[in-house]
């Protein structure tokens, strides 16, 4: 199939259609503006819907709604937006229903700024508000990772009846690259959704129930240990099944330093590693493509044939803790980070890199 | 062309068309079967805001598709002369609207290219397209992306638009390819300054 070159949002958003999205709700954000301006000319287009609601939280209920009656939906939102969100999106990962949620970061707290930035690390991976819930957090770092993660996550909130979290920056969401749509076959049936309460092709429903309150200790208690164990499969799925999909390693055979990074840090960082092995410092590059559940047993690997992790992100250190809880102290983990919208530049890296190579 | 990759940040106000060119020369490049990323930095204002484009067209795999040090600079206007000129690699190319800005001091370690593309857009009829001037010139420097390409580029990303804006686009990125041409900049006639590698 030929490649198309596009927009990392747009190419998100003709993903979402092919993966048999017919619903969205929400509203156009600086760094995700094309996205909701390609479903709305596109989505009619294929039946489906477009509503541009008149805030994030009502665009997260009619998210919630919507995938109560077993529809393929999807919202997306900047940063301040997620903030609003995420009181539904509590209420969708405890009602088990599944959704895909993506979330342009932009630096900065509250109004923040239209700038990229990886601040919001902590809300994607720790659930993002209260209760014991987790989501699946997808980080793509190009434009085709956009479109093959959008699948991936349609797919996986179907699977495991969970929310998708779509963790990109506002690069990633802007820039254009060649990319390749794949040709999927439609055949999304919602017959298969059992529990859903409504029912295909007609405006009756099914005698189901989707909640997220339990008024009763033991109910509840129960209903969060059920949610744990499912997230318990899902972390084994990633870890055994999924492996490839968890993380790229790259150099890191023989590797003394491996820098860690997400999103668009991590093309960064493959030309800093590139710029080390030139002048014969081994680096290498790990970068998690999932973020929760984050490959854990991938990193305790790596700690076994390494000297040293840094991690560099554009935050004042979020991922870094994660990647410490996982080599759990088998070997320094060192940070290096720009925030407030700045982007590092590869010879800023290269230098950090180069301060810690020649501390030994 | 230093190397297998080609940066090229283009620069100017909005709605001197930079994001257009870039898409343009991206469109090209993918069709020239290269990998090609654009990355658009835009300002908050709404008019007359610095917009510049990062635009790498490469042999290889693109791995960071951000630029720090650019081969080639293509400025549109004064304020962006100012901000990437110190930024361009030794040896590198500025190309710049010489009907906005006027010739100056400029670095000598760099190739310096004027293109006075406004003055040629405007006789063609329409001063918007100095962009596509800019775009034809480029084309024929860089080698890396054939005026057929750019033309197949232009009809297929203004697909929508009428027939005479399509031609005027081609017309405008054909006349920067032959001004080039007819200038001889590839002798040093006009290049005014030491080229050194």
């Amino acid at each position: 199939m030929p490649k198309r070159l596009m927009k990392g949002c747009e190419a998100l958003a003709q993903a979402a259609i092919l993966a048999g999205c017919r619903y969205y709700f929400g509203s156009p954000v600086a760094q995700q503006t094309e996205l909701s301006a390609y479903l709305s000319k596109h989505l009619p287009l294929v039946g489906g819907t477009y509503v541009q609601a008149a805030d994030e939280i009502s665009a997260i209920n009619m998210v919630y709604g919507a995938a109560a009656a077993g529809a393929k939906v999807m919202t997306s939102g900047s940063s301040t937006g997620m903030s609003l969100k995420q009181e539904g999106i509590s209420g969708i990962a405890a009602s088990e229903l599944p959704c895909v949620i993506v979330n342009t970061m932009c630096g900065g707290s509250v109004a923040g700024a239209s700038c990229p930035a990886q601040a919001d690390y902590w809300q994607a991976t720790r659930g993002g508000t209260h209760g014991d819930y987790r989501n699946i957090v997808f980080a793509p770092c190009s434009v085709q990772e956009m479109t093959d993660m959008t699948i991936a996550g349609f797919n996986y909130a179907d699977r495991f009846r969970t929310p998708v979290l779509i963790l990109a920056d506002s690069i990633v969401s802007q820039m254009m690259e060649p990319v390749e749509l794949p040709k999927l076959p439609l055949d999304y049936d919602i017959d298969s959704k059992k529990w859903a309460l409504g029912l295909p092709g007609t405006n009756k429903h099914n005698k189901n129930v989707c909640a997220s309150t339990f008024t009763v200790q033991d109910e509840l208690e129960e209903h969060n240990w059920h949610l744990y164990q499912k997230y318990q499969v899902i972390a084994k799925h990633f870890t055994e099944e999924d492996k490839d999909l968890a993380i790229e390693e790259y150099m890191c055979d023989d590797a003394e330093i491996v820098l860690v990074g997400y999103g668009i840090i991590a093309r960064l960082l493959k030309t800093v590693v590139e710029k080390c092995r030139k002048r014969g410092v081994k680096a290498g590059l790990a970068r998690p493509k999932v973020l929760w559940p984050f490959p854990t047993q991938a990193f305790k690997k790596l700690a076994q044939n390494t000297e040293k992790f840094m991690v560099i992100e554009m935050s004042c250190g979020q991922l870094v803790e994660d990647v410490k809880m996982a080599v759990n102290g088998a070997k320094p983990v060192y940070f290096f980070g720009r925030t407030g919208g700045a982007v590092p530049s590869d010879f800023e890296i290269f230098n950090e890199v180069s301060k810690l190579v020649c501390l030994d | 062309m230093s190397s297998t990759v080609e940066r090229v940040i283009l620069a100017g106000f909005s709605g001197h068309g930079i994001f257009f060119m870039g898409n343009t020369l991206a469109e090209a490049g993918m069709r020239a079967g290269k990998n090609v990323s654009l990355v658009p930095s835009y300002s908050s204002k709404p008019k007359g805001g610095l917009i510049n484009c990062a635009l790498l067209i490469s042999e290889k795999e693109i791995a960071s598709p951000m630029i720090t040090v650019p081969d080639t600079v293509i400025a549109m206007n004064r304020t962006s002369v100012n901000k990437f000129n110190q930024k361009i690699k030794g040896g590198g190319m500025l190309m710049y609207n010489s009907s906005l800005i006027d010739r100056q001091e400029f670095r000598d370690d760099i190739r310096l290219v004027e293109i006075p593309s406004t003055e040629i857009a405007a006789e063609l009829g329409e001063p918007k397209t100095a962009n596509m001037v800019m775009a034809g010139a480029y084309a024929k420097f860089s080698k890396l992306v054939t005026v057929e390409e750019i033309e197949n580029s232009i009809r297929f990303l203004l697909k929508d638009e009428n027939k005479d804006v399509i031609e005027l686009n081609i017309e405008s990125v054909k006349k920067g390819y032959d001004y080039v041409e007819e200038k001889k900049y590839m002798f040093g006639r006009y290049v005014h300054s030491v080229f050194r590698v």
